[in-house]
């Protein structure tokens, strides 16, 4: 009688216990990140945000308001044109120019989520590709590469980009561009790092004698190694990035007038902020939610990936 | 070490060099209309051309650029647009403001986030620890530009409101009208920087401080009997200051040209709202002269680190 592989597992079963099943790191990160209540929670925060701005025109139609329609009724400005405060008609109040503050900054969301994943993305790309190939091929190339990386690190960022966009004029897709352009080099220099010991292991041996090109041993042997911390820096990264957005947009360099953005929103409120406190807090609010919700959810993925690192909310 | 040192240094001149190179490219081959903007509305296309000669913008790029470094080595950034001032008077003029606003931040910011960092470790998943890291977490989570307008609201003007007539709005005090004025007019604008930058420290804080009190030599403190107090900040904060003492250069030589929005709101004349206000009017030689400064600042900074580790780690200078 020939003993199957169940017979097996069950005689085992009898002897230790429950059969251990092996897990890889992936799956072991994710369970953790399952068991975080305050990553859950913010992560519940994030998708009912991107909820809300995928709905943006639902709470047009309810409100009956447009993002950038203006209104010159008594509701919604005083006999003297300041912004009137949250009534029933404007929940959230209106803006200097007769605007409804909820349904711009709900509409708001959209910019700071679009210019976060897409930015981030950006950054992302570039950083692995040079980080990946100045840590791989190193020689010349490497030494090139971390120059371009001390000088990209070394420009005032917010300076040079309030330049640039200001020559370029304030577009979505400039705003994208500034930031992956001045952002790569922090990921390429953590990816070049990992790389440098990465290529020495036998794994990139044995597949160097196999005969993969360079470029197979970068993008299918090396890059899955440095995968986990790329996402934990990703994440990290989508927060700082919607706060630079808004930033730029409060220097007014962000979208045009009248596209509603949070930076933009509370730039205008600036000077109102005495007399129509409503009008910043709305946006400002929304914008220290979205931030926070993705910290945190940040912090928990990279709690996750390597449980030893050091987090800012302790469980 | 001096050998590093020369290394270093070289290499600091080299990465200057290459972000003068681009800072001029892109400002001065952008297109751009300023002899326009000056000549006035109903301007001929001579006074136009005449403009552009006088400012310089008819000789061909590389050579405005020549003219920029072997200026810029003679110590003239050019003279600006508009007032024909000297970049270096206009710059000298906002630097104490910027470096007052930084300084003085930066000795908040330190005191919060050492404390803060040294109380998580201490206690670590303490109820302290998680309200102080919480703390940390949400002003980090805070645009600088957002929570400059909260203070402004509650502490400038409820404060006002109820008669406490404590804080300016905005503006700048030099320190001749008395160190007292010159600090209220500075504390919102450094709380505003602090309180978002301490964040960092906490965390570094907390996990350098981590790490150092497991370490064997803390143990022999403690089996030494000395007091708990002494252990912590004698024997533990001391060698748990490195990576803290590193990431503040590093912040302090970024702050030169990162503190523009803190200043934009609070109406502080200082480096950053000077290239704000340059940008609008397209001020060329102001803008460039001021990133490059605020540039070389992070370029100093940064070797000024790395000399300081590897006066610490000898490891260091081999590489």
């Amino acid at each position: 009688m020939s003993i199957g592989t169940s017979d097996v597992a069950a005689a085992h079963e009898e002897v230790a216990g429950p059969v251990i099943e092996g897990r890889s790191p992936w799956a072991l990160a994710f369970a953790r990140l399952r068991r975080d209540k305050v990553a859950m929670l913010s992560l519940a925060i994030i998708i009912v945000i991107v909820v809300v701005a995928l709905l943006a025109p639902l709470f047009s139609a309810i409100t009956g308001h447009g993002p950038n329609e203006q209104y010159h009724t008594a509701n919604a400005l005083s006999p003297g044109g300041l912004p009137r405060g949250p009534s029933g008609e404007f929940w959230w109040g209106t803006d200097d120019l007769g605007r409804d503050v909820l349904v711009r900054t709900v509409y708001g969301a959209r910019i700071s989520l679009l210019v976060g994943v897409l930015a981030t993305a950006l950054t992302v790309a570039i950083g692995v590709v040079l980080g990946l190939t100045a840590g791989f091929l190193g020689g010349l190339v490497d030494t090139l590469l971390t120059r371009l990386i001390d000088v990209v690190l070394s420009v005032p960022f917010i300076l040079v980009a309030v330049a640039l966009v200001s020559i370029t004029g304030p577009s979505l897709s400039i705003t994208v561009l500034v930031i992956g352009f001045f952002s790569w080099a922090s990921v390429a220099r953590i990816v070049r790092g990992q790389v440098l010991s990465l290529r020495e292991r036998e794994f990139v041996e044995a597949a160097r004698s196999l005969g993969s090109s360079d470029r197979r041993i970068m993008f299918v042997d090396i890059l899955p190694n440095v995968l986990s911390q790329v996402i934990v820096y990703t994440t990290l990264l989508i927060p700082v990035v919607i706060v630079v957005q808004a930033t730029l947009s409060f220097l007014g360099l962000g979208l045009p007038p009248p596209t509603a953005d949070w930076g933009g929103m509370i730039s205008e409120a600036q000077s109102y902020y005495t007399v129509a406190p409503w009008f910043i807090a709305f946006p400002g609010a929304a914008l220290v939610i979205t931030t926070l919700a993705f910290n945190l959810f940040g912090d928990g993925v990279a709690d996750a990936f390597d449980p030893r690192t050091d987090r800012l909310i302790s469980q | 070490m001096i050998r590093f040192l020369i290394r270093r240094i070289l290499l600091g001149i080299l990465v200057l060099w290459l972000i003068t190179m681009a800072v001029f490219g892109l400002f001065f081959v952008a297109p751009n209309n300023v002899a326009r903007t000056m000549a006035g509305r109903q301007a001929t296309p001579q006074t136009v051309e005449l403009i552009r000669e006088r400012l310089g913008l008819d000789q061909p790029v590389w050579k405005q650029y020549l003219d920029f470094i072997w200026k810029a080595l003679h110590g003239n950034l050019g003279y600006d647009y508009y007032y024909q001032l000297p970049v270096t008077h206009i710059m000298a003029q906002a630097l104490p403001i910027t470096l007052s606003l930084a300084l003085g931040a930066s000795v908040i910011w330190l005191i919060i986030g050492v404390t803060n960092g040294v109380l998580s470790a201490v206690y670590p998943r303490s109820f302290i620890d998680r309200g102080l890291t919480a703390f940390a977490l949400f002003f980090y989570s805070f645009p600088s530009f957002l929570l400059g307008l909260v203070l402004l609201y509650f502490i400038y003007y409820k404060l006002t409101l109820s008669g406490l007539r404590w804080f300016p709005p905005g503006g700048y005090a030099p320190l001749s009208q008395g160190p007292g004025q010159w600090a209220l007019h500075m504390i919102l604008p450094w709380l505003t920087l602090a309180l978002v930058l301490a964040a960092t420290y906490t965390r570094l804080t907390r996990s350098s401080m981590l790490d150092v009190l497991g370490e064997d030599y803390v143990r022999t403190a403690r089996s030494k009997g000395l007091s708990e107090r002494r252990v912590v900040l004698r024997h533990g904060l001391r060698s748990a200051l490195t990576p803290v003492v590193t990431q503040f250069g590093i912040d302090l030589g970024q702050l030169i040209g990162g503190v523009v929005v803190t200043e934009t709101v609070f109406s502080l004349p200082g480096l950053g709202k000077t290239v704000i206000d340059a940008i609008t009017r397209q001020d060329l030689p102001v803008i460039v002269g001021i990133v490059i400064f605020a540039s070389a600042a992070v370029v100093t900074a940064n070797i000024l680190v790395d000399v300081a580790y590897a006066l610490l780690d000898p490891r260091v200078r081999l590489h």
